[in-house]
């Protein structure tokens, strides 16, 4: 774990210490905690490594580094016996057992470097205390920095030798045998996975946790094939989007709760005008402006419901950056497929930590729906259908007039305000339900892990899936893990299959509501019997979890 | 051929009402544009807002997306950049261009979107019937006014102006010629072309009368529409006498060739090169 004020380059330094130990072969989790500032205050940045998958990050640390005092005084508590405390003698008075003080400033103006520069020093003797490989932090530095690398690299060098001198490796982690890899956000993953199943439009106004979407996009523009563009606000953003669709460019938008509610009025702009549109929602602690850079998992039920009136809609959320890269790019396919608003639920901590991933980038790909070449003069955009969905065609197409619309339309998009008419639209979209019923059922919406013939079963949604597979790791009594995925359809068969038989059942959340528990009620009419809810807009810790969990089941 | 541009849709209009006046001005132009080959007819795309205006997307028998209130921008920017092939033309009232949706009015014309917006500007709420709207004048007594509005009308020629709008012209219905002129001219301009409308509503604001004595023709009184402080000073003429016609031009970079650099639209963009874009964070 690695502190300091907001400039000290903290999160860079956890990148790229989680990027070396990736690349080393390990599996590792990257988690940054920072606040709703640009200078001063508190950064801290979580790095964890192992050589089987890790989820999630821990509370405890077993070395820190501390930029600045706050660091000490705040996270002296979280070392792990054994546990070692990095620090710059020459700035922090600090001396207990743990301490390992090492004069990076020094050695910052010895090769006239910039104060920044400290990580690199920390790095190398982090590098040190596992037996990594100085070549692997060189090479690593090298990427990340480019041209500025090279004083970064000598820090690194003279870090790693005042450890070698001062102190002792703390283990020496083995160079794993596996595939590369890439350490991926969620936010990243969700763009890759779009973008391989045909978007072709990005529209976003910035909003923290979601914002990263927008940068990594933008920044791959080119490599992704796709246009990214920054509008005046939410509404905007959505409606720019919808536009696009329209004349068939697949288009995605997102933001978190905030620009998510101002967007609820193109939601169902996209339910009645049937106009394809994937719909990510980032959430972070609510309500309103709420805690910006921390995480939440509250606006469950604004999903379900987003949008005024009846629409058929999906609302679908992964729970790791493997899953944000598939899901995302099926959510595109089944907007298109569906011809409806499809919407995707991440938090700030699925959104923006960084875990090592292993995913078939091949196993997405574009899937066109009911689009036609030839439409033809009789073509209309609402065409009665058995299934509901109408064949879809874009405006410039030869001969075909496509009329799309917000009113209540007949079957050529004009405006209807007839009984029997409305009646008959609303029941066209209505019978879409049961082709999008069929098709998430069977993308495998529910995910088990654990004991699958335990009595104790566990069912938690989105990023709570990392803590909850950690705390499997630490307990040993049988419990069943449920993740759905989807939350809208509720793949209510699947689910009760899964829970009906135990003899208790527990929903874990980020939320004070328990908005899954009122879910499960709801839609399998069944009773939660406990809850163990998080909302203090920090992510579960496993070990504090696996505690509550022994706790509910003993 | 000219296009058929009728619908078998009922017009609710009121009779009188000056929709009837930019509606026909609009098959007009579309008419010519098709005629003189500028365009196919299946390349145009409408968008409306929601309104008396609005009504307009029922009456053309042309692709549209009869979107919501205040969002015909945004709406129509991302048409353009979808399929930058198609021409769009966006329809508002003065409700949805100034008050709803005003935002989305400064960031078009500031992107310079390559698209027409035609307001349909009648200076009352009608549709909800009768309120005041931000073009309506001070004292305007509508129904949630019946005191008359407390409110200074803003100058939406004054507010394209300075929001860098680069074509900003007055049409008015009972100068139809002269307004299907004014809406071709707007539809061949490479940028983000405002043409608001002095539409009379018969029903619940009536300045026909006072409206057809009041105006006069810029082009008659030898207007230079590349004078930009010209172009500011004829749009505070606004009581006794009421110019129409093209305020002020200009050409400069369009925000959607810009935003797609060498792409030729957004649709048909180049697959995603996953493996090489994983590589940087390997």
């Amino acid at each position: 774990m690695i502190g300091g004020e907001a400039g000290d380059g903290v999160r860079a330094a956890g990148g790229v210490l989680g990027k070396i130990l990736n690349r080393h072969g390990l599996y590792s989790f990257v988690r940054d905690d920072y606040q709703s500032l640009i200078r001063g205050g508190h950064n801290f940045s979580q790095v964890i490594a192992d050589s089987e998958k890790v989820w999630t990050q821990y509370h405890d640390a077993e070395v820190l580094v501390a930029l600045d005092e706050r660091t000490l005084k705040k996270h002296e508590d979280r070392l792990s016996d054994g546990g070692q405390i990095i620090f710059d003698p020459d700035e922090l008075d600090y001396d207990s057992e743990m301490s390992f003080p090492v004069p990076m400033s020094s050695m910052v103006e010895e090769v006239e470097g910039i104060e920044i520069m400290k990580n690199s020093v920390a790095l190398g003797v982090v590098a040190y205390l596992y037996g990594l490989e100085l070549d692997l932090v060189e090479d690593v530095l090298q990427d990340e920095y480019g041209e500025k690398a090279d004083k970064n690299i000598e820090l690194a060098k003279k870090g790693y030798a005042y450890a070698e001198e001062y102190d002792e490796k703390i283990r020496e982690l083995q160079v794993q045998d596996r595939k590369k890899l890439p350490l991926l956000t969620g936010n990243q993953s969700i763009s890759l996975g779009a973008s391989k199943a045909g978007l072709d439009v990005y529209v976003a106004y910035p909003m923290t946790p979601s914002t990263s979407i927008l940068h990594f996009t933008a920044d791959y523009e080119d490599e992704l094939g796709l246009t990214v563009m920054q509008a005046e606000n939410e509404i905007s953003v959505i409606n720019m989007a919808l536009g696009s669709s329209y004349v068939g460019a697949r288009s995605m938008v997102a933001s978190s709760g905030g620009g998510f509610a101002l967007m609820q009025e193109a939601v169902s702009l996209a339910g009645m005008s049937e106009t394809p549109i994937l719909v990510v929602d980032s959430q972070r602690a609510a309500p309103s402006t709420g805690v910006p850079t921390y995480t939440s998992q509250a606006d469950l039920n604004l999903a379900l419901n987003s949008g005024h009136g009846e629409f058929p809609s999906i609302v679908l959320a992964p729970g790791d950056q493997e899953e944000a890269y598939y899901r995302a790019g099926e959510a595109l396919n089944l907007a298109w497929k569906h011809q409806i608003p499809v919407i995707l639920l991440s938090d700030k901590h699925l959104s923006e930590s960084r875990m090592s991933s292993e995913i078939d980038f091949d196993r997405v790909s574009s899937e066109e729906g009911k689009v036609i070449d030839n439409p033809g003069e009789e073509y209309k955009r609402y065409e009665f259908t058995e299934d509901g969905v109408s064949p879809l065609a874009f405006p410039g197409m030869n001969d075909a007039l496509v009329q799309n619309s917000s009113y209540e339309h007949d079957e050529s998009g004009f405006t209807t305000e007839e009984p029997e008419e409305i009646e008959d639209m609303q029941n066209k979209r209505k019978r879409k339900w049961e082709g999008i019923e069929e098709d998430v059922f069977d993308m495998d919406p529910v995910k088990v892990y654990g004991d699958e013939d335990a009595d104790n079963v566990v069912l938690a949604w989105g990023s709570t899936k990392g803590a909850l597979l950690e705390a499997l790791k630490h307990l040993d009594m049988p419990i069943k893990f449920v993740q759905p995925i989807y939350l809208k359809p509720f793949p209510r068969e699947k689910v009760l299959n899964l829970v009906e038989r135990s003899e208790k059942l527990v929903c874990v959340e980020g939320n004070s509501t328990g908005q899954l528990s009122s879910l499960i009620r709801k839609e399998l009419l069944l009773s939660v019997d406990d809850e163990i809810l998080k909302y203090d807009s920090r992510p579960f810790n496993p070990l504090d979890l696996a505690e509550e969990l022994k706790e509910v089941f003993s | 051929m000219s296009p058929d541009l009728d619908t078998p849709v009922e017009n609710t209009w009121c009779a009188g009402c000056g929709n009837f006046g930019i509606l026909q001005a609009v098959k007009m132009s579309l008419n010519e544009l098709v005629e003189e080959g500028e365009s196919d007819i299946d390349d145009f795309v409408m968008s409306s807002g929601i309104g008396c205006h609005a009504k307009i997307f029922d009456y053309l028998n042309m692709n549209g997306f009869y979107s919501i209130h205040g969002r015909v921008p945004p709406t129509i920017t991302g048409i353009k950049v979808g399929n930058p092939e198609l021409n769009v033309i966006g329809f508002s009232g003065d409700g949805d261009a100034y008050a709803e949706g005003v935002s989305h009015m400064i960031h078009a014309a500031k992107r310079n979107i390559d698209a027409t917006m035609i307001v349909h500007d009648n200076r009352v709420f009608a549709l909800t019937t009768g309120q005041f709207t931000p073009t309506s004048p001070k004292g305007f007594a509508g129904k949630s006014t019946p005191q008359g509005s407390v409110e200074d009308p803003i100058n939406p020629l004054h507010l394209m102006l300075a929001s860098e709008a680069s074509f900003v012209a007055r049409g008015f219905p009972g100068e139809l010629t002269h307004l299907k002129d004014l809406l071709k001219k707007g539809i061949n301009h490479p940028g983000f072309a405002v043409i608001d409308v002095l539409q009379p509503c018969v029903t619940f604001y009536n300045l026909w009368s006072y409206l057809k004595e009041s105006v006069y023709k810029l082009s008659e009184e030898g207007h230079d529409e590349n004078d930009f402080q010209a172009a500011w000073g004829k749009a505070e003429e606004n009581e006794d006498r009421v110019p129409i016609g093209l305020f002020y031009k200009e050409e400069r970079e369009i925000f959607n060739d810009q935003i797609l650099e060498d792409e030729a639209s957004a649709k048909e963009s180049a697959s995603p090169d996953i493996e090489k874009v994983v590589q940087d964070y390997t």
